[in-house]
């Protein structure tokens, strides 16, 4: 529960932000790229959509998670390494790995998915007010764009992402912060180490379910 | 007691322990001592089994525990107390929650018990009133001392302590190894220090192994040391001038 805690609610603020921006940013850039009388100003919000909940959602998110939660856990768990509390669960019989990693993984793996929803719905939010202040789209047409032609198979697709990158992200940071040694250095190179890899990981695994489910 | 035979580690190309045979009696204080990179820490480990030995065995009271797999090995951990050379505190749990944590893995015990269990360990080591503060809140000394009650919470009938001494004052320091002393006759406990601390050896050692480039060079009680011929173990021992003036008094 704790660290469902830290995860999820410990990076609301931060998702809430770079969501309601990167959805603001995304409408007001579609409706410029599409200055063609031909084309209605409602596709913008559709695009908009589809953009938002198949690719920024799940995967800026997980990015931006990588680096906040990723590089805590590795860090967190390192600096057990190397100040031998790992040890000290190992001396007591405790299956460090099993104690330490799994409640990371499931709450990763839980609360990346809600996050992502949130992040979806601030997203979609966020073209809105882009909407309501710049007029580069009418408000109407933007809900309109929004809701016409909706298919829940984008969603799916944006949960199974995240429940993949959640574990990802928790794996691999702590995978690198358990198996560190050293000092205060070594914890500093397993965190950066660890963010690194899980970005590389998710942008190739964003690649194989985007392939795979659509 | 706690045997170990013929005990091999490497590193690599590293040969650190070359063929270490030792017996651990219960009830007294069996220093190993050594200079730094002699291999005492890895020895340690090999015994506890966080490190694996390459060769050899270790016998705790007849069982083999080299030989078992990690779940063979829990009921052998449990009679297991150790303190670390940083104490090894978990730093996100109070004082109260490190001493309870191995209660609540291995007892059946009520809160109620749990937390009398943890008070009398803590008045053990006479820090009754820190139980709600974190190990951050602590002095060196102090850890050590939660790290001993922590150690000592499930009765240990083997007691492990890695350089107990290392960064506190003089005081503290002969504070800590009466403290490991007492324990050791109080609960009969199988103890296994490791230190390079002259008081400790001079002061506590019922029995010491001294170690030099893996390999063990002398065994004897700490009245026997001060009238050894053993080269290495001299000049490990009386490489100070006070320690060297000391011997030239007895």
């Amino acid at each position: 529960m704790r660290e469902m805690v830290s995860v999820g609610l410990g990076s609301l603020g931060i998702i809430a932000i770079i969501s309601l921006f990167i959805g603001a940013a995304t409408t007001i850039q579609v409706a410029f790229q599409l200055s063609s009388p031909l084309v209605p100003l409602s596709i913008a919000g559709s695009i908009a959509r589809d953009s938002t909940i198949l690719e920024f959602s799940p995967t800026i998110s997980s990015l931006v998670l990588a680096g906040r939660i990723g590089s805590s856990m590795a860090s967190q768990i390192g600096t057990m390494r190397v100040t031998e509390q790992i040890d000290a669960l190992e001396i007591m019989g405790v299956n460090a790995p099993g104690y330490l990693i799994s409640p990371k993984i499931i709450a990763s793996m839980t609360m990346v998915p809600l996050l992502v929803i949130v992040s979806i719905t601030l997203g979609l939010t966020g073209g809105y007010i882009a909407c309501l202040v710049s007029r580069v789209v009418t408000p109407a047409d933007y809900i309109t764009g929004i809701t016409d032609g909706f298919d829940g198979l984008t969603v799916r697709v944006a949960l199974v992402k995240a429940i993949v990158f959640g574990f990802i992200i928790a794996s691999i940071c702590a995978y690198q912060g358990f198996y560190t040694s050293g000092g205060a250095l070594e914890v500093g190179q397993a965190s950066t180490r660890g963010v690194v890899y899980s970005c590389v990981m998710i942008l190739f695994a964003d690649l194989v379910i985007t392939r795979l489910m659509l | 007691m706690i045997e170990v035979k013929d005990i091999h580690k490497t590193f690599g190309d590293n040969d650190v322990l070359r063929g270490i045979s030792a017996k651990f009696q219960p009830g007294k204080n069996n220093l190993i001592i050594g200079g730094s990179g002699s291999g005492k820490t890895t020895l340690l480990k090999c015994i506890v089994g966080l490190h694996e030995p390459t060769k050899g065995d270790v016998i705790f009271d007849g069982q083999n525990f080299t030989d078992m797999n990690f779940e063979q090995r829990v009921p052998i951990r449990t009679h297991i107390g150790m303190l670390f050379q940083n104490s090894a505190l978990f730093d996100s749990m109070t004082v109260e929650e490190n001493i309870m944590f191995p209660l609540n893995l291995f007892t059946q015990m009520s809160k109620e018990e749990k937390l009398d269990r943890a008070n009398f360990c803590l008045k053990r080591v006479n820090l009754e009133d820190k139980n709600k503060l974190f190990p951050s809140e602590l002095s060196g000394g102090m850890k050590k001392r939660v790290g001993i009650a922590r150690a000592i919470s499930m009765q240990p009938k083997y007691l492990f302590v890695d350089e107990p001494n290392s960064g506190l004052d003089p005081k503290t320091s002969i504070l800590i190894d009466d403290l490991i002393s007492e324990l050791t006759e109080e609960y009969n406990t199988t103890t296994v220090i490791v230190t390079h601390d002259m008081n400790s050896v001079m002061g506590i050692g019922d029995n010491i192994i001294f170690l030099h480039n893996g390999e063990k060079w002398w065994e004897g009680s700490n009245k026997e040391i001060a009238h050894t011929d053993n080269k290495e173990l001299n000049d490990f021992v009386f490489a100070s001038k006070f320690m060297r003036a000391a011997k030239a008094k007895l």
